[in-house]
Formats: C-alpha cells, structure tokens, sequence
C-alpha cells in the first residue's frame, strides 16, 4: 500500500493534478476562517460594481489627512473624468474653429485642454451646430473650468431645525487619507454581482458546495455501477442478463434528457443541492458498472478465485478479498471521473434553470446561470462569470490529470 | 451478408425496446411533478378576473384540452396515440401555440447546427489525436496539454468565452439569435448572410469542445496499434511505411466510431447548453423557455424529441460500423 503510494506521487501528471486541487481545497478550508462574512449578504444596492477597494468616502472626510504634493496629481484627475466622447467632442470643435486636424491629438490630455483654454468662446455658434450641441459644449467647458480650479471643496453640515447650513470644514486638492486609517474600507476583489453579493466570498463557498454535489454524485454513481459490475460479473446468469439489459438501456438514452426530466419532475421546492446530487448520481453509474463487470469476468475464472472458492469462502469473502483489491485502481479512478462529470452536470442542469433552489447555498453553476440570466457576458461584467468558469475548468483539469497519472502507474502498457 | 442481417435485425429490435423504454419514461416523468400545472395557467390567464364561476369555466375547459383530469393510464394511450399522429397536443406556456409547431419551428435549427459540428469535431479530433501519435516530440508536446485542458473546459465556458471575445469584443460575430431580428426568414441574399454569420459562433464552439477528447482518445489508440506485433512484423516485411500507417489508423477508428456513438448523447447535452448561451432557436433554447414556463408536455415532447434523434444517429453509426468492420460479420456468421 504504502509503496503504491509513493509510486502514484512519483507521477509527474497526478502530483500536478493533486497540488491544483489540493491548493482550491485549501482555499475553500482556509478562506472562510479569515474572512467570516456570510457568503450569500447582499451588501451592494445595484448590480455588478466593479472588482477594487471600497473606501467610505464619509469616514475618510473625518479620518487625519496628510498633503502630499504629487506633481502628476491633476493630470490624473483630469484624465480620469474626460471621457473618450468628450475628447472627441472637443477635437470637433477645434477643427470647425479652423485649428488643422492633424495638430490635435486626443490622447494628450495637457495639449488638448491648453488648446481648449484658449480657443472655445461660448457665444461662438458654427453653421450647422443644432442649439443643444452648443450648450452641451457650454457646460462641458463649465465643468472642465471645475476641474481645473485649485480651489478645495467646502464641506457643509445640514442644520435639520434651521434652514441655513453651515460650512464645518474643506477639502484642498492636496488632501490625502491613509486607507488604513479609514474605518470602514472594504475590498471586494472580484466586486459584486448581480444581487449585490460579494463574488469571491461566494465563489469559495460556491467551489465548496460544488465540490460536495460532485463527491455525493461520484460516490453514488460510484456505489452503484460497482455493486451492480460485481454482481453481473460475479454470479453471472439471469442476474447478468437483468442488469445488462438495464446497463445497456441506460447507455444508449442521452443522460443529460434523463437529468432534465427527472429534475424537473422533482420541482423547484424541493430540489436541495443534496438531491441534484444524488440524481446525478443515479444517472451515471452506466459506465462504471459496464467496466467493472467486464473486469470481474476476467478475473472469475483465476486460479486464486478456484482456490478460494475450494476452501470454502463465502461468494462476500471472495469478492471483498480476492475480487475488490484487484478493481481498486479502477474504482479510485473511475470515482475521480465520476466526481469531476458530476460538477460539471451540475454546471450545466444550473445553466437550464434545473439547479438546486437559490435560497439556501451557492453552487458554481447558480452563480453561472445569474450571471447568464443578468447577461453580465454581453455587459462585460467579466468578474461575475469568468472565474466561475476557471474554477470549474481547474477542478475538472485537476482531476482528470490525477486520474491520467493513475493510469500510467496502474496500466503500465500506457507508459511511453 | 446473412450474418449482417443478422446483425441488423439484431441492433433493431435492441434499439425499438430503448424507444419504447424511453417512451415510458419520458411520459411518466413530468407528470410525476408536484403542483398542477393547468392551474398556473389559468391564474395567469385569469389575472384581474374577479369572477370566481368564470376562472372556474376557464379551468375546466383547459383541463377537459389537455386531458389532465382522467386517470393517468388512460392518458398515457391517449399521449401514446397522439404522439403517433404527430400531436403532442398545446404548449401551456405559449398557449395557442401547439407543441408540435413549437418543435417544427426549432428543431431545424438544431439538427442544422449540431450534427455538422459534432462530426467536424469529430473528423478534426481524430486527425490531430492520430497526427500526434505519429509524429510525437514537438506537435505532441504542445498538442496533448492543450486537448486535455480543452476536453476539461466545461462546454458553456467555451460557448461564453467566444461569445465574450468574438462577439462583444471584436464583434465580429452577432451574439444571440439564428438570424437578424430585424429579418423575415425567406430565402433571400441578406437573409442566408445574417444566418451564416449567426452560426459560426455556436457552430465553433461545439466543435472546440469536441476536438479535445477526441484527440486525446484517438491518439492513445493510435499509440497503442503502433506498438502492436503486426506493425513490427510488417517493418520486418519491409512494407512501406506509408502502407502500415494507413492500417494502423484504420484499426484505431474503428473504437472510435463506437466512442462516437456512445457519447453522442453527452455531446448533444453539451451543445444544447451552447445554444442556450447564443439564444439560437433550437431545441435547446425552446428546452430552457419550457423549463421557466412549466410547460411539461413542450418538455416532454423536446427531450422526446431528442431521445429519438440521439437513437437514430446512435443506431446508423452502429449499422455503419456493421459494414466496416469485418470483425462482426465474422462473429456474427458462426
């Protein structure tokens, strides 16, 4: 046993396999002891706010400022609140105000704004600008002459009883807040999704929950193709023919329209993660039983089985001890499959609006089907489903590469 | 060919007993479903009404339409009989709508999009796996990791992975649709552009999905018929390379045109889920509306539906394999 063992992490195929996976069961252990907020809180009001650090921008007025004169800090500011159409926009004007094109670049924000300064005149109408064309560019120069002041920013307290407000302090341009001063910042590194709810929180817990529906679906789907391979093989007869017309039937009737129909049948109240897990299960032991049946018929007639069956041993004894132990590789393997398959059908029966209900738990494939349903893939909301799909792809390659390393031990005729 | 026909007659009764068995279950199934699914309609339909009498005549009659109120055997010869002439009676969600023309209307779509997809994923997988067995070093090194991580790739990852980068970001291709919205389907020159440029996307995407598998399956055949006796035996003869590798190839299809058969129901679950991710208006998508409408007999009839096509492709392959493979008639002729 122990020799096996270490053959099976001399593989190079199954020891990267095991790190990725064990590095993903790690987090789904580890994360959750450290950040302990409830994975499925709805903290945002709106849908989808994008991954980075939210600072409360109430507590960093009151937090201890500090002045740092940063001399690209109003360039920054600058670039940051004009927009692509505004630039444009400004370029437009230039050129009708008789500037040459091809002295104006847009993507220089310090030259463009000089030339701006310098050249726009509010009462200047050109032939064929509609009147709200001119205000727009009105407005567009008012808020540009906002961004470039120096000024600071009053800070003003409303008085509830008396109707005037007082000023109770400002904010110079030069103003800095320390993050970690401020008392409330919360990071969301994977921002929020479409019910407002923090998405790496819910990923882990997510990846988890998953992680469980493959290990139920895979032990089912394992238990019962083994039961079903040893009995076939093993007392043969009437039992062979019963269980291999069943084997067979279920082959050739695509899966995935049984998964729809019995998931359906089932109906939303009372589809519990739990119960998707073991319909999947009950759906996928085809293959298992097909394989391991095929392995005992090989086995049946060994001269180790003849001697066994001589001294007497029960059909139980001789399955548990001179069958099993040469089936164990495959079992092992085949359940490593099986776990894989069964998130993956999860994924998918989510996608169809057949997941578990959503009150209770996330699972990988609910937050895809939102994500989907919210159309977070045409907005560009890559955070919502794209590191569902890489947690989903890395559990399933992690676990396929063990299974091949496995293979290369066990079959040494695969060995290249 | 007596031991042909024996095959075939064979492989038709096993695969009229699969029908009959898939029969069954796909009308006792939905019918199992907690809830009574006229009522929700009817409470859709009688939203505003106050007249108690009248939502109850409403109920009635649509009850008395789909026969639900008479005892399940009783329905199942009905369901049987209609079925046979093509009737699978109304949708409930798309009320005067009958299932029938809801699965006309889409199952063009689907049958245009799937099987030309699975079988060039299929024909490329087979060349690549069957090239990496033979040429190993370089093509094998970079081919093998990259159809492993592909085959592992959930096929809705892919579906919206192209969908993100080829159609939102580039937009090169629509993202959703089988054609237009602003077309009527005729057979006009910009009609058939707008669905050539509405397949590539689901089209590709369920090619990708299957190249990975069947690369990784054919090249271990490959590998495997390389290593056999007869190929050494044939170097010895000093027959030409070109000749032996045409044999081994040859003799690694074969599992694989079974391989075909047997995931065939996989891979169509798989590109179902595709054509939901493009909104493509095949069976997959008219699955998915009859899901969020509880419309069991338009769910009853798509997954019958597809059953029957899974058996009819599953049963040609096997009929084919018949023919090329010597092996059967020889087995089956003693």
């Amino acid at each position: 046993m122990q020799h096996t063992i270490r053959q099976v992490f001399r593989s190079g195929k199954f020891l990267f396999g095991f790190t990725i996976f064990a590095a993903l069961l790690l987090i789904t252990i580890v994360y959750p002891l450290i950040i302990r907020h409830p994975p499925l809180e709805i903290i945002a009001q709106g849908t989808f706010f994008p991954p980075g650090i939210y600072v409360n921008v109430y507590d960093s007025i009151g937090s201890p400022r500090y002045t740092l004169n940063l001399d690209d800090a109003a360039a920054k500011r600058i670039a940051s609140k004009l927009s692509d159409a505004d630039r444009s926009a400004i370029k437009e004007w230039l050129v009708a105000g008789g500037i040459p094109e091809k002295e104006i670049d847009i993507t220089d924000t310090e030259r463009l704004l000089d030339l701006w300064a310098n050249e726009y005149d509010p009462t200047k109408a050109f032939p064929g600008m509609t009147l709200a064309k001119q205000r727009y560019y009105q407005r567009l120069d008012t808020s540009l002459k906002g961004i470039l002041s120096t000024e600071g920013v009053a800070i003003v307290r409303r008085n509830v009883g008396a109707s005037a407000s007082e000023e109770v302090g400002s904010v110079a341009q030069t103003d800095y807040a320390n993050v970690s001063q401020v008392p409330n910042v919360r990071v969301l590194p994977l921002g929020t999704d479409n019910f407002g709810r923090d998405v790496l929180t819910e990923l882990v817990k997510a990846t988890s929950v998953s992680l469980q529906i493959g290990l139920v679906a895979g032990t089912v789907a394992t238990l019962i193709g083994l039961t079903l391979g040893l009995l076939a093989g093993y007392i043969g007869g009437l039992m062979d023919d019963i269980i291999m017309f069943f084997t067979n039937l279920f082959t050739v009737i695509p899966t995935p329209v049984l998964l729809i129909l019995i998931s359906f049948s089932i109906g939303q109240e009372h589809r519990g993660a739990f119960t998707i897990a073991v319909v999947i299960g009950l759906t996928y032991w085809v293959w298992t039983a097909r394989a391991v049946r095929a392995q005992v018929l090989s086995l049946r007639n060994r001269d180790h089985i003849n001697l066994s069956k001589l001294s007497g041993h029960s059909t139980v004894h001789i399955i548990l001890y001179d069958i099993l132990p040469y089936i164990a590789s495959y079992v092992v393997m085949a359940l490593i499959l099986q776990v894989s398959l069964g998130i993956l059908t999860e994924a998918s029966l989510s996608i169809l609006g057949l997941g578990p209900r959503t009150t209770e738990v996330p699972t990988l494939g609910l937050m895809m089907n939102w994500a989907m349903i919210y159309q977070a893939h045409i907005l560009g909301k890559w955070w919502a489903y794209f590191p569902v799909i890489v947690t989903i792809a890395l559990i399933t390659f992690s676990m396929n590469l063990m299974n091949t390393g496995l293979d290369h031990v066990f079959n040494p005729t695969l060995r290249d | 060919m007596k031991g042909y026909r024996k095959y075939f007659f064979g492989k038709l009764l096993w695969f009229s007993v699969t029908l009959v068995f898939a029969f069954l279950l796909n009308f006792i199934l939905p019918r199992l479903m907690p809830g009574d699914p006229v009522r929700a309609i009817v409470s859709r339909l009688a939203q505003g009404m106050t007249n108690a009498t009248g939502v109850q005549a409403i109920y009635q009659q649509y009850t008395e339409l789909f026969g639900t109120n008479r005892p399940m055997l009783e329905q199942f010869f009905l369901y049987a009989r209609n079925v046979f002439h093509g009737d699978f009676g109304f949708s409930f969600s798309q009320y005067p709508r009958t299932v029938a023309s809801v699965i006309k209307a889409s199952i063009g779509w689907t049958i245009m999009l799937q099987f030309p997809a699975i079988i060039v994923g299929w024909l490329i997988g087979n060349a690549l796996g069957a090239l990496a067995a033979y040429l190993r070093k370089g093509f094998d090194k970079v081919l093998m990791p990259i159809s492993i991580f592909v085959s592992n790739f959930p096929a809705f990852g892919m579906a919206v992975i192209m969908l993100v980068v080829f159609g939102a970001g580039f937009k090169w291709f629509p993202t959703s649709g089988g054609y237009g919205f602003d077309l009527i389907p005729s057979f006009t020159w910009s009609f058939m552009w707008s669905v050539i440029v509405h397949y590539q996307l689901p089209f590709w995407s369920i090619v990708l999905t299957a190249i990975g598998g069947q690369a990784i399956g054919m090249r271990s055949m490959s590998i495997y018929e390389l290593n056999a006796d007869y190929v050494k035996f044939s170097r010895f003869m000093g027959i030409k390379d070109r000749k032996i590798v045409g044999y081994v190839f040859r003799n690694a299809m074969l599992p694989q045109i079974t391989g075909l058969a047997l995931s065939l129901g996989t891979m169509v679950g798989g590109a179902l889920v595709a054509e939901i991710i493009f909104s493509y208006p095949g069976l997959g998508y008219t699955l998915l509306n009859s899901v969020m409408g509880q419309d069991y007999p338009l769910i009853s009839a798509a997954t019958l539906i597809i059953t029957l096509m899974v058996l009819a492709a599953t049963f040609l392959i096997e009929i084919l394999y018949g023919f090329i493979d010597p092996r059967i008639k020889a087995a089956q002729a003693d």
